[in-house]
């Protein structure tokens, strides 16, 4: 140990030498002041880690994205990323080693609403600030969470009104399947109370859960099959989440479910997941989102050169939640230097009504109740992997996070 | 003498004017014929590079027109191949002016998209143009599509299909869909008769017309429901022969993931919690074999056959380091190798991850284990899992007779027994401590090889299978392959006839539940070893 030690401070010397060259050569000048801290609260490692790694990368590709831009106020930007290893309590441990260890300004992080829960309470208890870039079940509102993904009328229930277009299909019996937890339990009530307003009863209507990572679908499909063979036009909406949606997709494509015949549209399969699966058998499938890594425009040629130049691999996807991380990112950049200050309840308030030009091709707002303004987009599944547009709304739609299609929520402000 | 001279004159004046009459009318009527089918099938054009409901629109008109140009048109729009210029021009591949059928640049042309509906309404327009087409598959095809998208309109062209049809497969779906043609037809006997038809084909498309037929035909609900209730007859064997398959699917899945933990978890005691790892390489190695045959082609199609000793060769020699390396230092100390193989299954699972990745691989299925294959009575089995049972199946019987046939078998069969008495007999037990746990991880690597193709080939692979593995063995009798079998199937086929009354969630649960009242009074399983080796 003792002859290793000189060798190795001299080399970390060299090191940081090297580095202090180097820096005013590839860095702009920073201003006076320390280093703007951003918290990364994704998972690593886990059952999560499929998802999640991406969003890790988005947040440090905007960290370089803003640094090269001379920062933020004039401030570097500096990452702090840790790895709660889709284990939720560790994510609140995670939360509070942020906020107090690292003291970070801002924090990205989450994917399931389950980790989302568990940190809730330690941003709330010592005032820190999270971005949340998924689309989620609503039913929550914290003044120090963003939500920058979609609510439920962005996605679930304009998705359904699709399905029961003539475009969609017109859809009489909905299979609702998904993964047994939080999101897809209280979004599928959420569809229920919709469907029932709409006039679909609850003969109409199947409802399916499985484990997280179920694999063997045999016995599912071939009830979704039976259940079409009823003489109503059939479709699935499919909460499935992570690693259970490859057997999924795998079973309806060797059972011949065609999506002419019972189309399925999923609302936690994007660009990402397809990427494992053989999607010849799956054209014409639909997914509910809020971008596409295919919509045309500026932006998002800007945000996919962005990802794919950081990332090295002309190959790599972009997906919604990238995206929802991408825009989050900008806007509080846009919010620090509107209120000149990185103090949570500064930035708080200068974040209402930012506005970005986003990748999806819309204007996004940040909208009092912590959501933002979203377009809402359908797009079918594609040979390459792709999606095609084949839907979308003329505007973006304001978030309603309280559904009115539960009943408890009859009381609240809207 | 006027008219003398004026006859001979008008004679061949009139015989010419007929003749050129009858030229010009057939000439007329040569034009005439294509240009108002032409008029026509021009006019369902510009709606081809309109909207999507303008898309169908168009599609069924051509489908209805019979114009020989609209099937290479239709088809080109269903194989994503037919492309629309700014100025509403439509080419074909070419490029070709899908109007006047001229060559032209395609300069700023693009893809016409579907979407489900465009996709209803070409199956149906397809089905028409193809009911004469030479390929008996494709009429087939062109019928089954008939009936999907059924109308009274079609019942003179399926009339004239099925006279003219020889291949009686054929002709029974062509009949298949003229009932369901006939049963949206104003003829009255008809209708019944196509009911009754409908009912002895006995599926659940059927079915589902019958329904949709019995609330238009009020007259007719006492036939419809006789029909109806054939179908549910047949059905329900049916359903029950399926949910048997499905069973024994889901068995032979947990066969192939237990049987590697049969041998050494059952013969050698060694709880390894990495079991699940191994599966995972195993999987991973097929995707190597995979993209290493992709660039020979024909060699690509054999790629999963090839990584079935590739998956067991990779697996059984991680298995032999961690014998050799760690697990032999704890032989006797389970609470100490439990833990520390969960600790290497960890490292594992990173180590993949780091290499190749957090996301799922793509591990393609060859074209004998894609769709679904129909057995007498209209049982439908999907190929990937009929193949998985198959090779369950045959991965078992490699195992039996190495147990039982080989030099290595007996060596290991006798360490087993006495690992004293074999020592002195000259066997190197080490080296059989190593082989045999190296024989069991290459099991497991040939399941991942297997749940490659059900399965996501991703790091998290194996976390999935190893509870389910260690419950078939102890519901089987530890040290029992019989046991293992038995249990696997067992406990298969009753998560599959619970899961519809239960939901998947809640069956999982009853089987534990079973599992665990089962072991309280059999602690030792189904097949529970007798005699001096079971006491050890």
């Amino acid at each position: 140990m003792t002859s290793t030690s000189p060798i190795l401070t001299r080399r970390a010397a060299l090191g940081g030498l090297g580095a202090a060259l180097a820096m005013p050569a590839l860095r702009p000048a920073f201003g006076q002041g320390t280093p703007i801290k951003v918290g990364v609260l994704h998972s690593l490692s886990g059952t999560m880690a499929i998802s999640e790694t991406a969003l890790r990368d988005t947040v440090l590709m905007m960290v370089d994205w803003v640094n090269a831009k001379g920062g933020v106020m004039g401030r570097k930007v500096e990452a702090v990323v840790v790895d709660p290893a889709s284990n939720w309590p560790l994510f609140a441990e995670k939360a509070r080693e942020l906020l107090q260890v690292h003291k970070v300004d801002v924090t990205f992080g989450c994917w399931t609403s389950v980790s989302r829960k568990s940190v809730l309470p330690v941003f709330e208890e010592l005032n820190g600030m999270l971005f949340y870039p998924v689309q989620y079940e609503g039913e929550e509102e914290s003044k120090n969470i963003f939500y920058t993904g979609a609510a439920p009328n962005q996605q679930a229930i304009p998705a359904v009104e699709y399905l029961m277009s003539k475009d969609g299909g017109e859809a009489k019996r909905i299979a609702l399947l998904g993964t047994d937890y939080v999101y897809p339990r209280t979004t599928n009530r959420i569809l229920r109370g919709f469907l029932k307003s709409k006039g679909i009863g609850d003969a109409d209507i199947m409802e399916e859960y499985t484990p997280f990572g179920h694999s063997d679908w045999q016995g599912i499909v071939a009830r979704v099959k039976r259940f079409a063979g009823e003489g109503k036009k059939t479709a699935i909406v499919s909460t499935i989440n992570g690693d259970a949606n490859v057997p999924f997709y795998r079973e309806l494509g060797n059972q011949g479910i065609k999506a002419e015949d019972i189309p399925c549209v999923a609302f936690s399969v994007g660009e990402e997941e397809l990427a494992g699966i053989d999607t010849k058998p799956l054209v014409g499938h639909l997914a509910a989102w809020n971008y596409f890594m295919s919509v045309p425009g500026t932006p998002n040629t800007e945000f996919k050169q962005l990802w794919q130049s950081y990332i090295k691999n002309p190959k790599r996807v972009t997906n919604d939640p990238m995206e929802a991380t991408y825009t989050g990112f900008r806007m509080w950049t846009q919010a620090v230097e509107r209120a000149k200050s990185t103090k949570v309840d500064d930035v708080r308030a200068a974040m209402i009504g930012q506005k970005l030009m986003a990748p999806c091709g819309y204007e996004e707002e940040m909208l009092p109740n912590h959501h933002l303004s979203k377009p809402v987009l359908i797009g079918e599944v594609q040979e390459d992997g792709q999606f095609n547009i084949v839907w979308k709304t003329p505007n973006a739609v304001k978030a309603e996070n309280w559904s009115p299609f539960i009943p408890e929520n009859a009381n609240r402000r809207r | 003498m006027t008219t003398a001279p004026g006859l001979p004159r008008r004679r061949p004046f009139l015989k010419v004017d007929m003749r050129q009459f009858l030229l010009a009318l057939g000439l007329l009527l040569w034009l005439a014929l294509p240009a108002r089918a032409q008029d026509a099938y021009t006019a369902a054009l510009p709606g081809l590079a309109g909207s999507f409901g303008d898309i169908a629109t168009s599609v069924e008109q051509l489908g209805a027109l019979g114009d020989p140009r609209a099937l290479p048109l239709l088809r080109a729009l269903q194989e994503g191949k037919l492309q629309k210029t700014a100025d509403g021009r439509l080419l074909l591949p070419g490029p070709v002016d899908a109007a006047t059928g001229q060559p032209t640049d395609a300069a700023g042309a693009e893809t016409v998209r579907l979407n489900n509906r465009v996709r209803q309404a070409l199956r149906g327009a397809l089905g028409r143009l193809q009911l004469v087409s030479p390929d008996a598959a494709e009429r087939a095809t062109a019928a089954d599509a008939i009936f999907r998208s059924r109308s009274a309109e079609d019942v003179p062209l399926l009339q004239a299909a099925i006279a003219r049809e020889a291949d009686a497969g054929v002709k029974a779906r062509m009949e298949l869909a003229l009932a369901a043609a006939q049963l949206v037809a104003p003829d009255e006997s008809a209708k019944r008769d196509a009911i009754a038809r409908l009912g002895a084909a006995g599926t659940v498309e059927a079915r589902a017309l019958l329904i949709e037929a019995r609330a238009a035909n009020p007259s007719m609900v006492t036939a419809i429901d006789v029909s109806i209730a054939t179908i549910d007859r047949a059905l329900s064997i049916r359903r029950a022969a399926e949910t048997l398959f499905q069973g024994l699917s889901l068995g032979s899945v947990l066969l192939l993931a237990a049987l590697g933990l049969a041998v050494t978890f059952g013969v050698m005691g060694v709880i390894n919690m990495a079991h699940g790892e191994f599966v995972m390489l195993g999987a991973y190695a097929t995707f190597v074999v995979q993209e290493a045959c992709r660039g020979i082609p024909w060699l690509a199609p054999w790629s999963l056959p090839l990584s079935v000793p590739a998956a067991f060769l990779v697996a059984a020699a991680a298995g032999a380091v961690l014998e050799r390396g760690l697990i032999r230092h704890l032989y006797g100390r389970p609470l100490e190798t439990l833990l520390m193989t969960f600790g290497v299954g960890m490292i594992l699972q990173q180590a993949v991850r780091t290499i190749f990745g957090a996301q799922n691989r793509e591990v393609t299925s060859p074209a004998w284990m894609q769709g679904t294959l129909m057995l007498p009575g209209g049982i439908a089995v999907t190929q990937n899992r009929l193949w998985i049972i198959v090779f369950g199946i045959a991965v078992l019987l490699l195992v039996i007779a190495a147990i039982r046939f080989t030099r290595f078998g007996l060596e290991m069969r006798a360490v087993v027994q006495n690992r004293r008495i074999a020592a002195t007999m000259g066997i190197r037990t080490g080296r059989v401590d190593a082989l045999t746990f190296a024989f069991g991880s290459g099991i497991a690597g040939m399941a991942g090889v297997a749940l490659s193709q059900i399965d996501n080939v991703s790091p998290n692979l194996g976390t999935g299978y190893i509870i389910d593995s260690f419950m078939v063995v102890v519901f089987g009798g530890v040290g029992s392959l019989a046991g293992t079998l038995v249990g696997a199937l067992t406990l298969g086929v009753v998560n599959k006839v619970l899961e519809p009354y239960a939901g998947a969630v809640l069956a999982k649960v009853f089987v534990l539940v079973a599992i665990m009242l089962f072991i309280q009074r059999r602690p030792r399983g189904l097949f529970a070893l007798k005699g001096r080796a079971a006491e050890s």
